[in-house]
């Protein structure tokens, strides 16, 4: 009896019965990380649309307001109409594909084999590794004098030495090589969604689906395939994202070139706004991501959201 | 249904084949790195040699130049330096803004997280004009502490989401039961559910390093200075000379820089992967 009424009358400050309410203490909690959230991404997001819509340059640092005569300036370059295909270009093949690879990979790494776990761990290694670090490992492997991969062809037979590619001084190759980089360095990931979709899928469904018949082709592309969409989507999302922004394998392996055959909408935004200074005409050329960007959220959004239901 | 033994050579044969397509593919680059770092350039620069092994004895004279010649060293400590520091800010915001969000009951906290994770998808290459507009008004151009103030802007939110996944997963009634016998919600934070959950801390403490190991763009666009540049930015861009690529101390740096991100990442996968599909599947 006496511990009972002991402990009740504590004396307790205003400032402590505050907290103690959940929801004041809840968004006490969750402030600093918005607060930084907003400043350094929220802020400078809108600073971006406001710079592609003045005449901001860093000789010039006036914020003149000139409406959309950055876009229509940057619309009718015709280098970076190049720049915007290039990028589709880029994106698509890139992500169709490591998307193959991945699904491949996956069938292979579902069979339990000697050494599975060993062979598993390197896969993701492409993943893993810095990009700008794996970049530089393929730059040096397209090399135009000392190409491995040209040292290999000619060793088999397929081609002499005068006939060896120069892969990143010719256009077309030039893309051929960072699309094969970037699907490289995205296909682990794509295993990896893959393989975490269907070892989701239930044992007894694909059971079932085999005692009615359906074989190895009808099981995968009528059961597991529908079933596993949505993860494969969230996956597709996110690489699509990174490689329709990147700069880095770009940056480093063909600065563009040659002729702007591999300019991309980020190298494109770092050249203009960065290197050059044209920080307006930069924005806009940034900007360019946005609509993806757009379409790429209401996807997410949609499938967070099936998955509440 | 019996199959005839030929064709079940025929199949494990391709299938090791395609083993070892994957394996190759795979691994080759970072075999390339390693033998490009420890051949002698005579080795490296002679198309006659078979370039998949060693033609001359390996050698560690780009591993001696690289340490004694260049600022390798540097930039590994100034990685080091941002991983820490960009770690510490990580924690401090996203732990008690995951817990916050996986206790917020209904719409309101579900709506939060998914606007936080969203930020994590706006790139850098649209955020790094501004940013080096702030950058250069807090004073920190050509600085790496630049990069310290950038980079939680993307670990902040991939963390937040994780740990609030993290945070759903732990009981509520253990907190529950503490405020009842008189803890302060703040106490029930600190004293309950912050030690269960030190294997979301640890995997935070993992992913924030190795995204800012990872990270180029930002680094790219705010550090011209050699001795600020973090490893990744170093070995990628500072190791050439006019026109010359040093190859064997560019391969040797990306070796070293690359390994413990390898292992990290091989450790935490599972983790990284429930995290980015918010947990789509179990």
């Amino acid at each position: 009896m006496v511990a009972i009424a002991d402990s009740v009358p504590k004396p307790v400050s205003r400032f402590r019965f505050i907290l103690d309410r959940r929801d004041v203490f809840g968004s006490l909690l969750v402030a600093p990380a918005i607060l930084y959230v907003l400043l350094l991404v929220g802020v400078p997001f809108l600073m971006a649309v406001y710079y592609s819509l003045s005449a901001y340059t860093i000789y010039d640092p006036t914020w003149r307001f000139v409406g959309l005569a950055n876009f229509v300036d940057v619309v009718e370059n015709p280098a970076f109409r190049q720049t915007l295909y290039n990028t589709f270009v880029f994106t698509f093949g890139s992500q169709f594909l490591g998307l193959i690879l991945g699904k491949f990979g996956a069938l292979v790494l579902l069979r339990p084999f000697p050494g599975r776990k060993f062979v598993r761990a390197l896969i993701i290694l492409p993943w893993a590794v810095p990009i700008a670090l794996a970049t530089v490992a393929w730059q040096w492997m397209f090399d135009s004098l000392y190409s491995v991969i040209n040292w290999t062809l000619i060793a088999l037979g397929f081609i002499t030495r005068d006939q060896a590619p120069n892969w990143l001084g010719t256009p077309s190759l030039a893309m051929l090589s960072v699309i094969i980089v970037n699907a490289w360095r995205f296909f682990p990931f794509a295993i990896v969604i893959f393989l975490a979709g269907i070892t989701a899928v239930p044992q007894d469904v694909l059971d079932a689906a085999t005692v009615d018949g359906a074989g190895f082709w009808r099981r995968n592309y009528q059961i597991i395939m529908p079933m596993i969409l949505p993860i494969v989507t969230i996956g597709l999302v996110f690489g699509i994202v990174f490689t329709f922004t990147d700069l880095s394998i770009v940056f480093l392996m063909t600065m563009g070139g040659p002729i702007g055959a591999t300019s991309v909408l980020g190298f494109a935004g770092f050249q203009t706004g960065i290197v050059s200074g044209d920080v307006s005409h930069g924005a806009a050329i940034s900007l360019f991501m946005l609509p993806v960007l757009l379409i790429v959220v209401v996807v997410m959004l949609r499938f967070i959201r099936r998955r509440e239901i | 249904m019996r199959r005839s033994p030929l064709v079940g050579v025929l199949q494990e044969t391709s299938f090791y084949g395609a083993v070892a397509f994957f394996f190759v593919l795979a691994a080759f680059p970072f075999y390339w790195m390693v033998i490009t770092s420890f051949k002698t350039n005579g080795d490296l620069y002679n198309v006659s040699n078979i370039p998949f092994w060693f033609n001359d004895p390996p050698t560690l004279e780009h591993f001696r130049y690289l340490f004694e010649k260049t600022l390798f060293v540097t930039w590994l400590l100034n990685s080091l330096m941002i991983g820490v520091c960009v770690t510490a800010i990580t924690l401090v915001t996203a732990l008690p803004a995951g817990y916050s969000l996986a206790r917020m009951t209904g719409r309101s906290g579900e709506a939060l997280g998914i606007g936080i994770f969203l930020t994590y998808l706006v790139p850098p290459t649209l955020l790094f004009l501004p940013l080096s507009r702030v950058v250069t008004l807090l004073g920190l151009q050509n600085s790496m502490w630049s990069l310290v103030v950038i980079y939680p802007t993307f670990t902040i939110p991939f963390c937040t989401w994780l740990l609030m996944g993290f945070f759903k997963a732990l009981p509520v009634e253990i907190e529950e039961a503490a405020v009842v016998d008189g803890c302060s919600l703040f106490g029930a934070f600190i004293k309950m559910a912050i030690p269960l959950s030190v294997p979301g801390i640890l995997t935070v403490v993992i992913f924030t390093f190795t995204l800012t190991l990872q990270e180029f763009v930002y680094a790219l666009t705010f550090i011209s200075a050699s001795d600020q540049k973090p490893i990744t930015l170093g070995v990628a861009t500072d190791l050439i000379r006019g026109d010359v690529f040093y190859w064997g101390e560019i391969m040797a740096g990306a070796l070293i820089a690359s390994i413990p991100v390898a292992i990290a990442y091989n450790l935490f996968l599972d983790r990284f992967i429930s995290g980015i599909t918010g947990g789509a599947v179990k």
